[in-house]
């Protein structure tokens, strides 16, 4: 994907140099406020894709930051970092004007991908496409059918959301507890790989008998659609 | 170096000051006060009531005696009148009378001398006078009568007070002695008072005192009167114990939390340092690492559960609270586990009765029976021969709703079932299994939160956990819409995989 540029808001130097590291090594452009007023200044000025902002911050807090801009109707996609993660914090995060909320301690992969999907968000077009397309996979969201090479695979409802999801970020990283939010809505640590086995169902139904997989597993991250035959 | 606050005074004050500020001390002199001005006011009371009516017996005396000599005058003449005046003068008594000429010259009596002007007003008067010239300079007192007589000879009857002042003296000196009395008393029963109940509470503070200073084991004396110190003591005790009882659990805690979280830690450390000394390969620094990330991310997880259990267990999360179609939360988990049940060689079986609300937090009760139907799966599996189903149920009984996730597994022997619900206790069978043995406090707080019940039973074989909730009437307006695939995990199944 195309570079980002991101601001991120930290106070704490070591965590904040570590993920301008990070960002910077997969691609991307990453600056970095000290604190929280600094933070909203830089995102007055405008062009950032997506906002990582910690909770806890000198003279502005986090959400008060989201807050601010919110209300200058600045609505630059923000994850909030936390090391609160509690189920109530969260919601407090998001109805301040968080787009995400992440607790910490959280591994650089499941923020890359979750930022990612915040910044497609930001260039997609308002209204969701009826069809979703990978290759020769075709996913028919108003009929509710799937299809690869011409040929109707069927899904039970559940199947197709997830698959819905994964083809809605083709090209992207989406990690596990990502599907668990937004496929089942769940909040919570489901203890085990609950989610590994609904996707390896998944993935048997749409690659089983087709010469290239549409299903890739990301070590260490999570899962990605992508036509692997070009 | 940190600053000591000292709660109280160390060493025992002197006694006096002590005893000023106590409130038997301040109770007593108020009392005290109380008494000896009731006192006063009575005896003065009695003393103005009797001097009356010895006054009244005095003036009726010399009233009658006025017109008797008068009556006599009348009769046989002034001259018949000093001879009584001059006989009665005689008779010893408390009688005085005077007889004298209208200019005021003595005639008959056993008065010398009166203030002057004394006869010149008729009528009743109080006045000093002298039997004897010789009296003169002690005179005594007396009520007197002045008379005047036909030819203007005038005629006093008096009657001298002193045994009314004697009566006054008496009462006086009474006041006195009772005030000085009571005073005395008062002080006494004040000081015995004080120093009984202020050496008990010296003995309290100093118990305490001593538990600040890390006595714990130290109780308050109780002196068995039943009275409000000993009540005292008693609810301070029961404190005492409450607080004793939550600091060991306290130190249970810190304890199997220090161990739990030890042991991944050392793990770790020593799977950074074997990949240091040993690893050849980049590969096998990879894989070390990616190990030790793993480690890192259980031990996180234990972090993320303790603190939740704690949380839960302040009951702070209410808050959060709506009303919930468990129904629908309970579908959703058996659905979510329903594709790892069958990889484990199990049937996950959802019972669920539609249309079941109670008021609580999704992800809680999310959480709770996710932890549940975990356990399930990895204890749950039957021993031999036995039936590898595991169901998840949801159903109204009476006022409230029951979840229960049931297995046929080994189940829990009934000794150990309280203990489970502790946290980080591990029975020795599910040793084998990974985890931490959080997952059942967690369920027990959540339950505990939502005002609910959590019941381990015997499944006959396995084990059946019952969460019973309170049950609230469904909000009037549920009505899902049919394009939403999420909800439509009731259709007709496809592809024939097992239901739910």
């Amino acid at each position: 994907m195309s570079p980002m540029r991101l601001l991120i808001v930290e106070d704490d130097a070591e965590a904040a140099a570590y993920l301008t590291k990070a960002f910077r090594e997969v691609g991307h452009i990453a600056d970095h406020a000290a604190d929280g007023l600094e933070g909203y200044a830089m995102a007055e000025g405008g062009g950032y894709d997506v906002l990582v902002i910690d909770r806890m911050l000198p003279r502005l807090d986090g959400l008060s930051l989201i807050r601010s801009l919110r209300e200058q109707k600045d609505e630059t996609p923000a994850l909030i970092l936390s090391a609160l993660a509690q189920v109530d914090d969260r919601v407090k995060g998001l109805r301040a004007g968080g787009d995400d909320y992440l607790p910490k301690p959280y591994a650089f992969s499941e923020l890359l991908a979750r930022v990612e999907v915040l910044a497609r968000r930001r260039g997609a077009p308002a209204s969701e496409p009826t069809t979703y397309r990978a290759g020769e996979l075709v996913l028919d969201r108003l009929a509710h059918r799937v299809t690869r090479e011409g040929h109707e695979i069927v899904l039970q409802p559940r199947e197709f959301r997830l698959l819905e999801y994964l083809m809605k970020h083709a090209g992207q990283v989406v990690t596990r507890t990502m599907l668990l939010e937004n496929v089942w809505d769940y909040h919570f640590d489901p203890q085990t790989n609950v989610i590994d086995v609904h996707v390896s169902r998944l993935r048997s139904k749409v690659d089983k008998g087709f010469e290239h997989a549409m299903i890739h597993t990301v070590r260490g991250a999570g899962y990605m659609v992508r036509d692997s035959a070009h | 170096m940190t600053a000591r606050i000292e709660p109280t005074p160390r060493k025992r004050p002197h006694f006096l000051p002590t005893l000023f500020r106590t409130t038997a001390f301040k109770l007593t002199a108020v009392y005290l006060l109380i008494f000896a001005l009731f006192a006063a006011f009575v005896l003065g009371y009695v003393a103005w009531n009797a001097q009356r009516l010895l006054n009244d017996q005095i003036r009726s005396t010399i009233d009658a005696e006025i017109q008797g000599l008068a009556e006599q005058a009348r009769q046989g003449g002034i001259r018949r009148l000093v001879n009584i005046v001059e006989r009665r003068s005689r008779a010893p008594g408390a009688s005085l009378y005077l007889v004298t000429t209208p200019v005021g010259e003595r005639v008959a009596g056993n008065v010398e001398a009166i203030p002057p002007g004394t006869l010149d007003k008729t009528g009743e008067s109080e006045i000093d006078y002298a039997r004897t010239s010789d009296a003169i300079d002690t005179p005594s007192h007396a009520i007197v009568r002045v008379f005047v007589l036909p030819g203007g000879f005038r005629l006093l009857v008096g009657r001298d007070v002193e045994e009314r002042e004697r009566l006054g003296t008496v009462i006086r000196r009474a006041i006195g002695w009772s005030l000085a009395l009571i005073f005395i008393l008062g002080c006494f029963a004040s000081w015995f008072v004080a120093r009984r109940v202020l050496r008990r509470i010296d003995d309290m503070s100093e118990t305490a005192h001593g538990i600040m200073e890390g006595d714990l084991k130290g109780r308050l004396a109780i002196a068995g009167t039943g009275d409000e110190l000993d009540r005292l003591a008693l609810n301070l005790n029961a404190m005492l114990d409450r607080i004793g009882e939550l600091m060991a659990g306290m130190q249970q805690v810190t304890d199997n939390i220090a161990h739990d979280l030890k042991t991944p830690l050392t793990r770790l450390r020593n799977k950074a340092e074997e990949a240091l000394r040993s690893a050849k390969s980049t590969d096998a620094l990879r894989a070390a690492l990616d190990g030790a990330i793993e480690e890192a991310d259980n031990l996180i997880r234990v972090f993320n559960a303790l603190l939740m259990i704690a949380r839960l267990e302040a009951g702070r999360t209410s808050d959060n609270m709506d009303d919930l179609d468990l129904s629908e939360i309970v579908s959703g988990v058996a659905e979510l586990y329903e594709p790892l049940a069958e990889e484990a060689g199990l049937t996950l079986v959802g019972d669920v009765a539609p249309g079941l609300h109670v008021f609580g937090n999704r992800e809680l009760i999310g959480q709770a029976l996710a932890n549940l139907v975990d356990n399930a799966l990895k204890y749950g599996r039957p021993e031999s021969g036995g039936e590898a189903v595991v169901t998840v149920a949801a159903r109204r009984m009476d006022a409230d709703i029951e979840l229960s996730v049931s297995d046929h597994g080994p189940g829990i022997p009934e000794e150990d079932r309280g203990r489970v619900l502790d946290r980080f206790v591990r029975l020795d069978a599910s040793r084998s299994q990974p985890g931490f043995g959080l997952g059942l406090s967690m369920v027990a707080g959540v339950v505990r939160l939502h005002g609910g019940q959590l019941r381990l039973e015997d499944n006959a074989p396995g084990l059946r956990t019952v969460i019973a909730l309170p049950a609230i009437a469904p909000k009037p307006v549920e009505t899902p819409t049919p394009s939403d695939p999420a909800v439509s995990t009731a259709e007709p199944n496809p592809a024939g995989v097992p239901s739910l």
